[in-house]
């Protein structure tokens, strides 16, 4: 059992996502900090990797830039070991299965260990395939987060019984960005999930204002905000930080 | 061979979002119910002999023959196919099973432009509506190929990201997949991705070896000695293999693009240089950076400028059954004259590769063995891009 639990203790979870190495290794720390400092309850930090087929164009440019300026694996590791001597909140990694695989799944897995990673998210690893990073996961107390779609329908129940965590409801069908409406019935999906778990959900994909926010927390455990919160980094300014932390919470209060 | 959840060997799997999952299965049980249906079978039966123009010959190359003085090569006119590659074979069986599923939107990604063109004949001919995604880059290669779908009723998206070439296509189709589930097929058009995928391709593509092996037999009497195939995913080599795996006799190679050498960042040969990793749906091996990054890769040929390889040709390159070379853009591009001028025969450039091996390969053999060369497609769609590398500012 991870720290994750703790990041739903304390009302709805609100669960930002934010690229490290976005626009650069310096800002993208401060990003983090920030965030960690003004409400955020659990962290996806996210590895850039040069062909992100889950994310939306505003991740994916996201992702690009980051490795153009010079991000790697190991540059991450070192980012997060420094912001781990003044933030203690539960953070879990967001990459593709190659970005894991390719470093060593089970070096990758223990360097996690050592800098208070507590979960990994491979939107590349469905259920049939978890068992290759599942069993090293468990080794260095690390959960593996699962998620479920609005396309999932008979898997969900699979999926929930096998989770820990918490599990990632992608609200809408395609890859991740903000949405004018989410039109998918969460309520069904994690009516299917309660019961047969008590592992927290949370709500990602298509969220970009506090009313969004809300809703999907109202039906859920939490709520993921991914592009909406880079686009506060793009705007950017001299104000950029100051934005980001107004933003993140609004996002809390709203949940 | 293992074919549990689309494993070969250690390659292959199912690493996709979940939101594709019930995507793939329903896709699997499909293909389960109507692959040996005798009906699907006639029907596709009939598409392949009366629309795609099959059984392909097997051209004796007599002139090549003599002139590089060695074992006797034959052609596999795949290039004689309807669209004018080995694309049909796959495209035909994929939009039948699409049909019978109740789908009535294709979607593909294309390199060169010759699955892209396929797929835009299939969904003419079945009535359905159809999207492909081709690489900005590969959009200017292959112009004409552009207007050819567009011409067949199919938009074209241009990929803008990354590369701009054939895995952008491939990431941008798989996108445009979980946008749009209920009433679109993904066709494929090589044997990678998420099983069930690899199967079916080389399942669909493998009717290339069972005619080698007919054809030969009738003319020769025996197997042929060596199959070779150009390989960028690997769809045309594995349907010239499939046959002859379980046939130790015959060696299998497959002719990867060097691009400009294998020592050079400029370069598509992945069983050359890649390493095992897990991307587009498959573990298998890719050209990747320390960190997992895919790799740019190059080459002259838009068809075979692809960082992966299909995850049958990682196990066959692991249990040693099928050799894999690499040849330059340099290689390609005088077999592709050397053909043209000696056959009469124009082939793609891709196909070229596979030529330019067994140029090489032919005069260290006895006169008495047989090479069978499945030459792709056909090099209408390069001959500009030809003219352009000998320095001849011709364009489409």
């Amino acid at each position: 059992m991870s720290n994750i639990k703790k990041a739903f203790e304390n009302g709805k979870a609100f669960i930002p996502f934010i690229t490290c190495g976005y626009p650069n290794i310096a800002t993208s720390e401060e990003v983090i900090k920030t965030v960690a400092r003004n409400g955020a309850d659990l962290i996806e930090l996210g590895i850039p990797f040069s062909d992100p087929t889950a994310e939306g164009p505003v991740i994916s440019h996201a992702n690009l830039v980051a490795l153009k300026n010079g991000i790697t694996t190991d540059k991450v590791f070192n980012m997060v070991k420094n912001i781990r001597r003044e933030i203690d909140t539960p953070f879990v990694f967001m990459t593709y299965a190659n970005v894991v695989f390719s470093y060593g799944s089970e070096k990758f897995i223990s360097t996690c260990r050592d800098l208070g990673i507590d979960g990994l998210i491979l939107p590349d690893i469905p259920y049939e395939e978890r068992d290759e990073f599942l069993d090293i996961c468990h080794k260095y107390g690390l959960d593996l987060i699962p998620f479920v779609a609005p396309t999932s329908k008979n898997r969900i129940a699979t999926i929930a019984k096998a989770s820990e965590g918490f599990i990632y409801i992608i609200s809408s069908l395609g890859v991740t960005g903000e949405r004018e409406k989410i039109t998918t019935d969460i309520s069904d999906i994690v009516k299917v999930i309660r019961e047969n778990t008590d592992v927290p959900c949370a709500v990602g994909f298509g969220i970009s204002n506090p009313e969004q926010a809300h809703e999907m927390a109202a039906l859920s455990d939490g709520a993921i905000v991914g592009s909406a919160l880079i686009r506060k980094i793009d705007e950017g300014g001299e104000k950029m930080l100051e934005n980001v932390a107004e933003f993140v919470k609004e996002m809390k209060q709203a949940l | 061979m293992s074919e549990k959840r689309g494993r070969f060997g250690i390659h292959g799997g199912q690493y996709i979002p979940e939101t594709l999952m019930n995507a793939v299965t329903e896709l699997e049980e499909a293909y389960n119910r109507y692959k040996d249906d005798p009906e699907f079978n006639a029907e596709l039966k009939d598409l392949l002999n009366n629309y795609a123009g099959r059984p392909s010959l097997l051209y004796y190359a007599e002139k090549m023959t003599k002139d590089l003085g060695g074992a006797k090569i034959y052609l596999k006119r795949e290039d004689l196919n309807h669209t004018g590659a080995h694309k049909i074979n796959n495209v035909l069986g994929q939009a039948l099973l699409a049909k019978k599923m109740g789908k009535t939107r294709l979607i593909a990604e294309t390199g060169a432009g010759q699955h892209g063109v396929a797929t835009a004949t299939a969904a003419a001919l079945f009535g359905m509506e159809c999207v492909v995604f081709m690489g900005e880059e590969d959009t200017k290669r292959q112009a004409l190929n552009v207007y050819r779908m567009k011409l067949l009723g199919s938009d074209v998206v241009p990929v803008k990201s990354g590369t701009a070439t054939l895995k952008d296509a491939v990431n941008e189709a798989m996108k445009e997949w979980t946008r749009r589930i209920s009433d679109t097929h993904y066709c494929l058009g090589s044997c990678m991705g998420p099983h069930p995928f690899p199967t079916i391709v080389r399942d669909f593509q493998s009717v290339i070896s069972k005619e080698i092996k007919e054809q030969c037999l009738a003319k020769e009497g025996k197997l042929p000695d060596v199959v070779m195939a150009c390989v960028g995913g690997g769809s045309n080599a594995i349907g010239a293999f499939y046959n002859f795996i379980n046939e130790p006799s015959v060696q299998l190679i497959g002719c990867e693009a060097a691009g400009r050498g294998i020592d050079t960042f400029e370069t598509a040969a992945t069983v050359a240089v890649g390493k095992l990793g897990i991307f587009h749906g498959m573990k298998s091996y890719f050209c990747q950076d320390e960190f997992g990054q895919i790799a740019p890769v190059y080459s002259i040929s838009a068809g075979l400028d692809y960082p992966g390889v299909g995850p049958e040709h990682a196990n066959l390159h692991d249990i040693g059954r099928a050799q894999y070379v690499a040849i330059t853009d340099d290689e390609a591009v005088n077999a592709f004259e050397y053909l043209s001028r000696t056959e009469g025969v124009i082939p793609a450039i891709e196909s070229a590769h596979a030529v330019a091996y067994a140029m090489k390969l032919a005069p260290t053999m006895d006169k008495d063995k047989i090479i069978v060369v499945n030459l792709s497609g056909r090099g209408d769609k390069d001959v500009a891009a030809i003219a352009r590398y000998r320095g001849e500012d011709i364009y489409e």
